[in-house]
């Protein structure tokens, strides 16, 4: 076993090359920060983009409708040129305090150090186990993910005639990738009333010729060595059995922060990723986040901007230093609020934070900040689960004193 | 080791294809088991055994101990028998501890527990190594092995027993049935009546993500029932946190499907045992069913005069009684009377999958980590393929290599593990469907 060091320190280490860690490196550069590294644990960096063959990517990023994989290949271009570094192949196994990362390379065990480090993991979707679906447990039942690295990267296709679980932004794009390699789904399936990604993209799927059921849960996987039905309770309580023999469970998101978990790092049980504060800082301050880690889900384009503006932030601290963590309120967020980030926010700042929310089921009431009984902002709406929510909070916050988030 | 030429004959696509695929992964000292039973001293005998030839066979014991936690009043009160009746089935060093040193113990667990019982030597191992390295060695030594070959009639002539099979016949003086879910029907086909009726009894497993290993040091076992051993909460030799078995009676000896409703009990019932579970993430759910009979006793039926053993009624400690349990069976065979043992023994070693002990992505030129969450080398996969017994089957890959049983189940791996298998028809997407899409 060696432990080889990979050169010598860094400014700052980003890992994940992925949207968020690539637009991240190329800002951190294009702000002078010398010497960054990019990590990317698969054999080539881009991340989600990669599979996703279609468009649309890079419109307000680039000025132009690109598909996943020119997308992908355009952020690694730009971060190269920007004279960043980038390793693939490489796993971060541990997260050590001042900014130490132990390594797995194909040839043995590294370590690499960064004066500040950038987490970009991004985020997975949930499989059938942590969805605690019941029935039997045959081959065939992946994530988009799954899918569209197999038809896009390696030509093989999982599946002929899958039931698609779920109607979230990925739900579509996994339809997209199922008619280009001649899949044909059985039936789309939703658990909520309504549709979780905005309309017109929610006709979509009719106009696939995919039948569309709201108020419709996947009950249970039936079949041997391969899935042979579905068992799904409809909305009006019948069950219904669908032939097919594949099972598609898409979106679910759930950020990829188990490295996080294992070295320590607070997670916050709301989101699944990173305790943060509004300069992107997580409970040990060497580290930093961007991207999807931080929350699920959000955009290609929304990680590519969070990763440009964490890299500003990275920049200022090793430039000059940003305000003491000492200065930091903490926000918390109570049911049907789940989550709120960041989690922790400058005290007295001058210009205001904003939090981005998600609430975990379809409401209507008013949206409320409020710290030590004071309510700093509120706003009347309905709210949809996994759409964004954006809460400004007003500036000069008091020192000390909770932020409480509630929806009533 | 006796010097026999054996066939092992098996109806699943791979070993470990039926009740043994699915257990609690512990190295039991008997000190719940039925008084003087054979079950006893097989779980005494192979619980020694082990310890003995791990080391040879590479194979991992993690020294964790067990408690048994009382959290009723009426729990308590059976703590002092289960001392008595584990010191009369000669496990001498099981104590009573008060609530105060299990707590200092096992800080995660919730403060509302009364007081237990401290098992040291419980272990835990790795359940699908175990039986692979027994028989990778008994393959070393000339036995062959027979996959997906169910056995569908023969007879025995008075010296050899005559073996039809779906892969063909086959011919041998001796036949020892260890058919688990099968043993029953097994018998019925080749003596003509079946000693014992075959009940599967279903347990469903929850495995939390690696993080939650961190809350329990000790393997965490309730006051048993008449019936079971009860839900127990243990650490993995892979790093993981396990909560199950259930026990629930059914008449199908195929499926062992899992269900929402049982597998939430589950997680409520680990998070109310240790509470800091709530936030930890699910990474996998498996069911398996056990051979159970009528009756609780190990089902062994010897006919010396058709050359016949059954090892029957298997419904649990099978991983910890399997050595004991062999070593019985070549003593009804007179010690092997007759047979020269070979005069080197090979001590073929498996692929470590601990955790606890060095893997082979902390080596080099391993070539490439293909599955991220149980950081699974192209070169152990490879390997797997170039062993004496290569996978049957995906959950046979997935049992050799522990590829795409971690935290995302395949979001990320599956694609390139379906490319890494090619044509072999055990990739993660099943047969015939990897072609050009």
């Amino acid at each position: 076993m060696t432990h080889e060091m990979l050169g010598a320190e860094y400014d700052v280490v980003v890992v994940g090359g992925g949207t968020a860690g690539l637009a991240a490196a190329a800002e951190l550069r294009r702000r002078d920060v010398g010497r960054v590294l990019v990590l990317e644990r698969e054999e080539e960096a881009g991340g989600i983009p990669r599979h996703c063959a279609h468009p649309p990517f890079g419109v307000r990023e680039y000025g132009r409708l690109m598909t996943g994989p020119s997308y992908a290949r355009l952020n690694v271009a730009r971060a190269l040129a920007s004279g960043a570094e980038i390793r693939t192949g490489v796993t971060a196994v541990a997260l050590k305090p001042d900014g130490l990362i132990a390594l797995a390379t194909p040839h043995g065990l590294a370590e690499v150090r960064g004066r500040r480090v950038l987490l970009c993991l991004g985020a997975r979707e949930m499989p059938r186990s942590a969805r605690l679906i019941g029935g039997s447990r045959p081959r065939g039942v992946i994530n988009t993910g799954a899918l569209q690295s197999a038809v896009n990267l390696k030509h093989i296709k999982p599946f002929e005639a899958p039931l698609i679980l779920g109607t979230e932004l990925v739900s579509l794009s996994a339809i997209l990738t199922c008619r280009h390699a001649g899949i044909r789904p059985v039936a789309m399936i939703e658990p909520a009333a309504k549709p979780i990604a905005r309309w017109p993209l929610t006709l979509f799927p009719r106009i696939a010729g995919v039948p569309l059921y709201l108020g419709a849960s996947l009950h249970a996987i039936e079949g041997e060595s391969r899935v042979r039905r579905a068992v799904v309770r409809l909305a009006d309580g019948h069950v219904r059995y669908f032939d097919c023999d594949g099972i598609l469970l898409t979106g679910g998101f759930t950020p990829e922060s188990a490295v996080l978990r294992l070295s320590n790092l607070a997670i916050d049980p709301g989101t699944g990723g990173p305790v943060t504060d509004s300069f992107g800082r997580c409970s040990d301050a060497s580290y930093f986040a961007a991207g999807n880690l931080l929350r699920p889900v959000e955009t290609s384009g929304w990680c590519w901007r969070e990763g440009k503006r964490m890299a500003a932030l990275i920049a200022e601290e090793l430039a000059s230093g940003l305000p003491d963590t000492a200065r930091m309120v903490t926000v918390t967020s109570a049911n049907p609020v789940r989550y709120a980030v960041p989690q922790r926010v400058l005290a007295g700042d001058s210009a205001g934070t904003a939090l981005q929310l998600r609430v975990s089921r379809h409401c209507t009431g008013t949206l409320s900040a409020s710290q030590g009984g004071h309510v700093l902002v509120s706003r009347r709406g309905d709210f949809r689960p996994e759409r964004r929510i954006l809460l400004q909070l007003p500036p000069g916050l008091a020192a000390s004193t909770p932020i409480e988030i509630a929806l009533s | 080791m006796g010097g026999a030429r054996v066939l092992l004959i098996e109806k699943g696509p791979d070993i470990l294809s039926g009740a043994s695929k699915a257990n609690s992964a512990i190295l039991h000292t008997g000190f719940d088991a039925p008084p003087e039973s054979l079950e006893l001293a097989c779980i005494q005998a192979g619980h020694a055994e082990y310890l003995e030839i791990a080391p040879r066979l590479n194979l991992p014991l993690l020294e964790t101990g067990a408690l048994l936690v009382a959290w009723t009043e009426s729990d308590l009160d059976k703590l002092d028998e289960i001392v008595a009746q584990a010191h009369a089935n000669g496990v001498g060093d099981v104590v009573r501890l008060s609530a105060e040193d299990i707590r200092r113990r096992e800080p995660g667990l919730a403060p509302t527990l009364l007081g237990g019982v401290s098992v040291p030597r419980e272990y835990l191992i790795d359940p699908w190594s175990a039986p692979l390295a027994y028989v990778q060695q008994a393959m070393a030594h000339g036995t062959a092995v027979l996959r997906g070959a169910a056995v569908t009639g023969g007879a025995f002539d008075g010296r050899v027993w005559h073996i039809e099979t779906t892969q063909g016949a086959v011919s041998a003086r001796y036949m020892l049935n260890c058919a688990g879910l099968y043993g029953d029907r097994v018998e019925e086909l080749m003596l003509g009546d079946a000693s014992f009726n075959i009940r599967p009894r279903k347990g469903q497993f929850v495995v939390f993500d690696k993080a939650a290993s961190r809350l329990l040091n000790a393997i965490l076992l309730p006051v048993p029932s008449e019936r079971t051993k009860g839900i127990v909460i243990t650490r993995t030799v892979f790093g993981n946190l396990l909560v199950g078995p259930t026990a629930e009676e059914q008449e199908d000896r195929v499926h062992a499907d899992v269900d929402t409703a049982t597998l939430e009990m589950l997680v409520a019932a680990a998070v109310a045992r240790i509470p800091a579970l709530g936030t930890m993430p699910v990474t996998a759910l498996y069911a398996g069913l056990r051979p159970a009979t009528e009756q609780k006793y190990y089902r062994i039926r010897h006919e010396p005069a058709r050359n016949w053993v059954t090892v029957g009624g298997i419904r649990s400690t099978g991983l910890s009684a399997a050595l004991g349990l062999a070593q019985h069976v070549f003593n009804l065979w007179e010690g092997g009377a007759g047979l020269v043992p070979p005069a080197a023994v090979s001590w073929p070693p498996v692929p470590n999958l601990s955790d606890y002990a060095p893997r082979d992505w902390q080596a080099d030129d391993h070539g490439e980590i293909v599955c991220h969450c149980e950081m699974v080398t192209r070169r152990e996969i490879e390997a797997s393929f170039q062993s004496a017994l290569p996978p049957g089957d995906f959950g046979g890959l997935k049992r050799r290599t522990r590829a795409c049983m971690g935290r995302c189940q395949g979001f990320y791996c599956s694609a390139r593990l379906a490319e890494l298998t090619g044509d072999r028809g055990i990739g993660p997407f099943g047969e015939g469907l990897t072609r050009d899409a």
